[in-house]
């Protein structure tokens, strides 16, 4: 069984209330590889991301997702957490009277007793890091000490899920529209902590409405969802021939029943 | 003034999620014990063993007879399961506190640890007398105390050593004939707290019982009163927050607190009882003009708590503000909030009340607002939020509103939420388990009233309420 943090969805449908929406995703990022996912409002992307991480609401109804060679469709969030995966929300929920910092530490604390490896967190390192990585996204300091994304205007909100991202250090991370909102300022900031976070042990799948965040993330693969269903894959250019033709145009151009593999 | 004890440090980084367990009695050790029920015998006996002169058995033996009259409340929630006949009324504690802390038991000290109470509290709390009077620390803080002449006493001492203070204010601003819980406290009162500051006097530490030499452990029928004399400023902190087990199942405390021109009081407590006790408490403050009075009031466990601190606002610009919170935990139900009366032109309040039911627990707020009439610029905010975290429980509000003046601005919130699956789902996203998850949020809900407390006493609400959380207690 391999450890290799690698992500693989195998012919996912799922629903809510007996309602699908997913109709058979199949994906497969490998190690060291970030992906684009991009597709129409609707088609099911936040869906796939929240059911990535276990969103108690959703019903998996056929298929896998394997990281690191396990199912980890069984698995609780945290676990899922634990096992390294982690999601920037669309829309990151509001903690009135938690601390940013008293959420942070308490976050790490999980996922190294998650991690088991007998570490401690140090608490000299945690804020170190926290006002380092606070920096690098443009956020004041002060913010430490305010509640969770409570009365954060939407891109303080999308800065502090890459705070956590870069706190946190998952091996797999799924972006949901980090870039959504966000002026060309707040983007290159973003993306510079995705940046940071490349390498062969990071993989990411960055989902996106518009290719303009890609010009900063370069990804590996493009792929395009579409009703549940990813119906194009391909490289970078996949995403600037969607970007001239529109969305519009998916089911002329690629046709509802194609799937290039991945 | 600044009130050093409550600055939180720089970055507030909670307390660990580290899981405690514990479940003690305080072993029997009293010499004296009345046989139970209520009658004119008791009483005696009650004041015959403090000494008392005439004036104060007088007090309680009318205050005997206004009980026997009053009839139950006709409100709130259901007492007809307490049964007064089935209680000791008092039981006097051991004279000397000889023991030592080696002598206390190792589960008592592990219960200490883990609940983070402070060294010299501990003693108090474990029975240990003897030691803790010649801690240097508790030692200079008493000096300092009596330097300013400020008097901190219990109410038996304060009778004996200063009856004309007693005599003039006991008694005052919660008569016998208020209630029948106030009744029954004026008759059988024991223990609590005699706290005298004078003009101009700044008490810069919160004062917390077990600062006193001749501290007795908390009682059921305690009786505090607090005069904080002109310009002056006290913070008190009552009791203790370790769990509270009584074999009797009443505990019914009066406290009265004078504030008098321009000074300011706060009064802090948490308490957290054991599941079997009805905690029927009148607390109530006069601010004259210019003064604040601020009651914090934590409730945790019991199986019936009714309590709402109120402030007479009857000075000029006088000032008052309730913050309470109450977790009702499966078969509790916590039936709290408070009371201001607007007595004089300009005068202004603050109520804030949290709630948390949980399994099937029940917690309502119940508060009254009252203006007076013909009154200048009066102002008042009421704010009640209460969590639910599950089906089985519920809250209720029962705001009265009485405004008999024009010149008045009111805001009233009420606020009910469901723990929230996206809050939850979020924070589990971030590797947080299920309950760390809903922990967090309760944590969170309370945090305002919190953050009033000194830090130890905010360690120490969030651990109880973990407890609670994890249904371990009670
Ligand atoms: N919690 C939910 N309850 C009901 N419908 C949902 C829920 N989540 C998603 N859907 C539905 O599933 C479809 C896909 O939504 P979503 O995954 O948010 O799309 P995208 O992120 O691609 O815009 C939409 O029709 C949406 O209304
Ligand atoms: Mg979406």
């Amino acid at each position: 069984m391999s450890k290799k943090p690698e992500f693989v969805i195998e012919d996912l449908h799922a629903g809510i209330e007996g309602r699908p929406i997913l109709r058979g995703v199949n994906l497969r990022v490998n190690v060291g590889e970030v992906h684009a996912l991009m597709g129409p409002n609707g088609s099911g992307k936040s869906t796939l991301a929240n059911i990535i991480l276990g969103h108690p609401a959703y019903e998996v109804t056929r298929g896998r997702i394997l990281f690191k060679g396990q199912d980890i469709l069984e698995l609780g969030a945290d676990e899922r957490a634990h096992l390294g995966l982690f999601l920037a929300f669309q829309y990151p929920v509001e903690i009135p009277g938690v601390t940013v910092a008293k959420f942070l530490k308490r976050a790490l604390e999980s996922r190294i007793a998650g991690g088991g490896n007998g570490e401690k967190l140090s608490v000299p390192k945690f804020i170190k890091e926290l006002k380092e990585s606070m920096k690098l996204m443009g956020l004041d300091e002060q913010f430490v000490n305010r509640y969770l994304n409570e009365g954060f205007s939407g891109g303080e909100k999308k800065r502090m899920e890459i705070v956590q991202m870069l706190m946190l250090k998952p091996e797999f991370a799924i972006l949901d529209e980090t870039d959504s909102g966000l002026d060309i300022d707040a983007l290159k900031i973003v993306a510079q902590g995705v940046n940071r976070m490349r390498g062969p042990n990071f993989g990411a799948l960055i989902i996106t409405h518009y290719q303009r965040i890609l010009n900063y993330i370069q990804p590996d693969k493009v792929h395009i969802m579409y009703e549940g269903r990813i119906v194009a894959s391909g490289g970078p250019e996949l995403s600037e021939e969607l970007e001239k033709y529109g969305y519009e145009n998916i089911r002329e151009k690629f046709g509802i029943e194609t799937q290039v593999s991945a | 003034m600044k009130d050093k004890a409550i600055t939180l440090p720089d970055i507030d980084l909670g307390t660990s999620p580290d899981k405690y367990k514990y479940g003690f009695r305080q072993p029997e050790r009293s010499v004296f014990k009345a046989k139970k029920g209520l009658n004119r015998e008791v009483v005696m006996q009650i004041s015959d063993h403090k000494n008392e002169p005439d004036w104060m058995r007088r007090f309680r033996l009318k205050a005997l007879e206004i009980f026997y009259q009053k009839p139950m409340p006709n409100w709130g929630p259901d007492l007809s399961a307490l049964n007064f006949d089935d209680i000791y009324y008092y039981i006097k504690p051991v004279e000397k506190q000889g023991r030592s802390w080696e002598e206390v038991p190792e589960e008592i000290k592990d219960t200490f640890d883990k609940l983070g109470i402070p060294e010299a509290e501990r003693k108090f709390l474990a029975g240990v007398g003897a030691q803790y009077d010649s801690e240097v620390v508790y030692h200079n803080i008493r000096e300092e105390l009596k330097k300013k002449g400020v008097i901190f006493v219990d109410p038996e001492t304060a009778v004996q050593e200063y009856p004309d203070l007693v005599r003039e204010y006991f008694g005052t601003i919660v008569p016998p004939a208020d209630n029948k819980f106030a009744a029954l406290n004026s008759a059988v009162w024991s223990g609590g707290s005699f706290i005298y500051v004078p003009p101009g006097v700044q008490v810069d530490i919160p004062l917390q019982a077990y600062f006193r030499i001749n501290a007795r452990n908390m009682g059921q029928f305690e009786r505090t009163l607090i005069i904080a004399d002109e310009g002056s400023f006290v913070h008190y902190v009552e009791g203790c927050t370790a769990p509270i087990y009584t074999t009797d199942s009443l505990h019914s405390a009066v406290v009265e607190i004078i504030a008098k021109k321009g000074a300011r009081v706060r009064y802090t407590t948490i308490q957290n009882w054991s599941g079997n006790v009805y905690n029927l408490v009148t607390k109530r403050a006069v601010a004259h003009e210019e003064a604040t009075v601020e009651w914090v009031d934590g409730n945790i466990g019991s199986k019936i708590t009714m309590k709402y601190p109120a402030v007479y606002l009857l000075g000029r610009k006088a000032h008052g503000e309730i913050l309470s919170v109450a977790f009702a935990g499966k078969g509790q139900i916590q039936d709290t909030g408070g009371k201001v009366v607007h007595v004089a032109d300009d005068t202004s309040s603050l109520i804030t009340s949290k709630s948390i039911s949980k399994d099937g627990g029940q917690a309502s707020y119940r508060g009254l607002l009252k203006v007076y009439p013909h009154l200048k610029n009066i102002k008042s905010h009421v704010v009640c939020d209460a969590l639910i975290m599950d089906e089985a429980s519920r809250t209720d509000t029962y705001p009265y509103i009485e405004i008999e003046s024009d010149d008045v601005s009111i805001e009233h919130e009420a606020r009910v939420s469901k723990i929230s699956e996206e809050q939850v789902f979020y924070l589990m996203s971030r590797g947080l388990s299920e309950s760390e998850a809903a922990m967090m949020i309760v944590n969170g809900f309370i945090e305002p009233l919190v953050k009033q407390l000194p830090m130890e006493y905010a360690v120490e609400l969030n651990r109880l309420i973990e407890l609670e959380m994890e249904g371990s207690v009670g």
